[in-house]
């Protein structure tokens, strides 16, 4: 089974390399971009075949090392 | 005063760190890899700079899981006084020992200069041998020190005079200005600027000595 997880920034969490890439779009011509903010994309190859196992452990694998809750949000897809 | 500096793949102050413990304390600190499940009973634990695990995934986030750390932990909550400068001010917010986590600069550029502190708590374990409100000039040397904190977690810190250094001026974008914090019971200390390459006048001067001196003292 294949996890696949998005890491992305908290509201409110200032993400400099977001605005950064705001600003090359902007100075690519691309108008119309209000705002970007950077993330990461992991994927995962789980041994597991129980959806709810599955889960259950990439959801403690995200809590304690994947994301930093402090900072980060994480959202996890299984396929 | 005996001490451990712990070792990572990718730290690169751990013997400046060396240097500054053992011209300060005179006893020649125990240098301990992060693969080390234990290690000697010391009085000082100090987590140097650098760029442990190449910073992935997050700067401090792979030697926070390492074998050593889980000691250190063990030990700092114990109560033995833990230093953790730049890399290890990083690795001791992703072990949730400190709190707030450190994020890119401000302006995106890695900053390397020395940089005008306040000691803004003279009551601590590390900053003793300061005064309060004392400027002191230390080098900072990194791309992650912007520290953040929730608004709840920063009034805490400041209510209860855990911020040991503030920038006084604006260096990478830390909320607050933030550049030292301890924790609740006052025997950690995180920090990104580096005492530790400020402690004789051949370096370019010495006001990161008083720091480990106030350790010293207190601990005899």
């Amino acid at each position: 089974m294949k996890a696949r997880i998005h890491v992305t920034l908290k509201n409110g969490v200032l993400d400099p390399q977001g605005k950064a890439i705001e600003h090359a779009l902007g100075n690519l011509g691309f108008g119309g971009v209000d705002a970007a903010r950077q993330g990461k994309y992991i994927e995962l190859d789980l041994v597991e075949t129980d959806r709810d196992t599955a889960y259950a452990s990439v959801d403690e694998m995200c809590r304690k090392l994947l994301a930093n809750t402090v900072i980060e949000n994480y959202s996890i897809e299984l396929e | 005063m005996k001490s451990a500096v712990i070792v990572f793949p990718g730290s690169n102050c751990d013997r400046d760190m060396a240097v500054a413990l053992e011209k300060i304390t005179g006893v020649k600190p125990t240098m301990v890899w992060h693969q080390d499940h234990d290690f000697d009973v010391v009085d000082f634990i100090a987590l140097p700079g650098g760029f442990s695990y190449g910073d992935y995934l997050r700067c401090g986030a792979m030697s926070a899981r390492s074998n050593v750390m889980k000691e250190v932990v063990k030990r700092a909550n114990d109560g033995v006084p833990t230093l953790g400068i730049c890399n290890g001010f990083q690795v001791l917010t992703e072990t949730g020992l400190l709190p707030g986590a450190l994020m890119r600069n401000a302006g995106l550029h890695f900053v390397c200069k020395d940089v005008k502190l306040s000691v803004e708590n003279a009551d601590t374990l590390f900053t003793a041998d300061y005064m309060e409100g004392e400027e002191i000039l230390v080098p900072v040397a990194h791309h992650d020190g912007n520290y953040f904190a929730d608004d709840d977690t920063l009034d805490e810190l400041e209510d209860e005079g855990r911020v040991a250094f503030r920038y006084l001026m604006d260096v990478n974008g830390s909320q607050r200005g933030i550049a030292g914090i301890t924790n609740a019971k006052g025997n950690i200390l995180g920090m990104m600027p580096h005492p530790e390459r400020m402690i004789e006048p051949a370096l370019g001067g010495s006001h990161g000595r008083k720091l480990f001196s106030s350790i010293m003292n207190r601990l005899g």
